[in-house]
């Protein structure tokens, strides 16, 4: 079940769009579900659908549609590695080897403990910062080995991560 | 230099992502001048500016305004497609992350150019960090009574609304954008009726590149001539300044922001530092991973006008350019972007939803040394195919990709069947799909 609060934030997106529109709060809608859930699950589209006045089979597809939106559980954290052209020139083949190495895993697995899920990106938009990535969609560029060690070092430690994004300028 | 930074000028600023640094640096400054004009006068000068899309396919925009459909008794919209997907493409995330509220003030220009009191950003669902910068600035400029009932004390309703994609790549195409928006899968439709008359819920919509519509406050600003003169081929129709996001095997990667028809020998060995570790240049992707890559001694006679790219056998679609070293092994980057379109097919026409997974099937074989002398004239025939008869121009543009690859380094291609022991490990694949 979702929580009051997150049922009475998607009723609230619907006054983002016209009148009688609010079909298009679905995809934000899906969002905040996976915020407070982790994923998605058959349930979920149901009590969205209602929420919206749309067919359950309809949140259904739209969820499918997308690659953000999870219809499995994943990790705590989710670790993208952008291996599109820009960052295949630049490395990327050996900073995702590399995390699948140290965390013992295949892309597109989790850690046995739930907190790492490791995944092959399709590219971010950070081409001319290669290789990058995401961690829980937040940038992380010029990825190194030692950068990525540094990343995994603060989420095993259970510590916050800043991207670099937040702080710097262009 | 050919480096001209109009829009980018405040990139580097601190916090110009506030409005008072904004403002303070001339943000909003374009306000007086365009309500002291009627919304056709504008129109017309985006016409004289020469302003052409940014987004890959080049529509003059202010001819694109003009063919807004008036008296329908719908409502007119505004939608930025915000959409930033096309590999190579990275630049409109830091105007959105950094500049938000250029986009506001574009926002504010065009809506008042095409009488529309409600715009739409669609942004690409992984930039979410951007999208809360927008966020916040909006509710800046709405405090500041720069959006609302009125703007800048102008009786003009506008109000914004963000809408968060959720990675597709489809959606960057604008008809598969609009179904997005409504709330439905992100497929492309049928066109006509183009957007201008039915777009969004079925009413005239206006969709706009993010970086054309940060381009409007400066064309308001300093006049349409001015923009149009931003231009080192005067015959040239795409004038202005454009920014390109320079990605791969270069000193310096980067975006810079460049006068119309800057040469690409300029770009690559002066503004970009040239090619590192003393190697060679080997071929360039001009316009982001679907435009067709060209050899060494083509690009070098390149500049990024959209003619000079187009007379050389490609395009300068989304101003994304991809430089390759001498080590890059073109049939492995030629099978990642394949891979990529095949990820990335919507599925709604046949050619391109089992043209693309086929010829990542066929160039792993091949890469896997079990390619068969039958595979390259398959290839050719998938391009083919998928260019010929795709629904939308996502199954265009894998073709272009491929064909771009199979027409100047064939020989490459044809290697990896005369000698399947002998594949180059550079750049190393990530991992195949279809042959483990």
């Amino acid at each position: 079940m979702l929580s009051p609060a997150a049922r009475e934030q998607i009723l609230a997106l619907c006054d983002r769009y016209p009148e009688g529109k609010r079909k298009s709060a679905v995809m934000d809608a899906l969002f905040i579900a996976q915020g407070e859930q982790g994923y998605l699950s058959p349930e979920t589209f149901r009590e969205i659908a209602e929420l919206l006045h749309l067919a359950p089979v309809h949140v259904a597809a739209v969820a499918t549609f997308y690659t953000m939106y999870e219809k499995e559980p994943v990790g705590k954290h989710i670790i993208d590695i952008c291996c599109n052209i820009s960052c295949l020139l630049r490395g990327s083949s050996e900073i995702i080897a590399h995390l699948e190495q140290r965390l013992g895993i295949t892309r597109g697995e989790t850690t046995p403990d739930g907190l790492i899920t490791v995944r092959e990106a399709e590219c971010i938009g950070a081409c001319s910062q290669a290789p990058a990535g995401q961690v829980n969609y937040r940038f992380f560029e010029h990825l190194t080995i030692e950068k990525v060690d540094e990343i995994l070092d603060q989420l095993q430690a259970g510590k916050a991560l800043v991207s670099p994004e937040e702080v710097t300028h262009g | 230099m050919a480096e001209r930074r109009v829009l980018t000028e405040h990139l580097r600023t601190p916090n110009a992502y506030q409005l008072d640094t904004w403002q303070a640096n001339g943000g909003y400054s374009s306000l007086p001048t365009l309500f002291a004009r009627q919304p056709a006068e504008w129109v017309e000068e985006v016409k004289t500016s020469g302003l052409v899309g940014r987004g890959g396919a080049g529509f003059p925009t202010g001819t694109k305004w003009s063919f807004l459909a008036k008296g329908t008794g719908h409502p007119t919209y505004l939608v930025v497609n915000a959409d930033e997907s096309e590999p190579g493409t990275c630049h409109d995330r830091q105007l959105l992350t950094h500049l938000p509220h250029l986009m506001i003030e574009g926002i504010i220009c065009a809506c008042w150019a095409i009488e529309a009191h409600h715009a739409f950003i669609y942004i690409r669902g992984e930039y979410a960090y951007a999208a809360e910068r927008l966020e916040a600035a909006i509710a800046e400029a709405h405090a500041a009574g720069l959006l609302g009932q009125t703007v800048d004390g102008h009786d003009f309703p506008l109000r914004i609304t963000v809408h968060r994609g959720a990675g597709a790549y489809i959606c960057g195409e604008e008809t598969a954008l609009l179904s997005s928006l409504e709330g439905d899968r992100g497929q492309p439709r049928m066109k006509p009726p183009f957007p201008a008359v039915a777009g969004l819920y079925g009413a005239p919509t206006i969709v706009n590149n993010a970086q054309t519509i940060c381009s409007i406050p400066f064309i308001v600003r300093n006049g349409g001539e001015w923009f149009a003169g931003i231009n080192l081929e005067p015959e040239s129709k795409s004038p202005g300044p454009r920014i390109v996001s320079v990605s791969g095997h270069v000193e310096r990667p980067g975006l810079y922001e460049l006068e119309n028809g800057t040469p690409f020998r300029e770009i690559i060995y002066d503004i970009c530092g040239g090619i590192p570790n003393g190697r060679d240049l080997k071929a360039v992707i001009p316009g982001g991973s679907s435009m067709p890559m060209l050899p060494k001694d083509v690009i070098l006679e390149c500049t990024t006008s959209f003619e000079s790219i187009r007379e050389h056998g490609s395009h300068a679609g989304s101003g994304a350019i991809i430089v390759m070293d001498d080590t890059t092994h073109i049939p492995t980057a030629s099978w990642r972007i394949a891979k990529f379109y095949a990820h990335e097919s919507c599925g709604k026409c046949t050619p391109c939803r089992e043209g693309n997974p086929w010829s990542v099937k066929i160039l792993e074989r091949m890469l896997s040394g079990k390619g068969d002398a039958r595979d390259l004239r398959m290839l050719d025939d998938i391009c083919d195919s998928m260019e010929r008869n795709s629904f939308c121009a996502l199954g265009i543009a894998a073709a272009w990709a491929l064909a771009g690859g199979l027409r100047h380094f064939r020989h490459e291609f044809a290697a990896l069947i005369d000698n399947p022991g002998d594949v180059p490990g550079y750049p190393s694949p990530p991992t195949y799909t279809y042959i483990r």
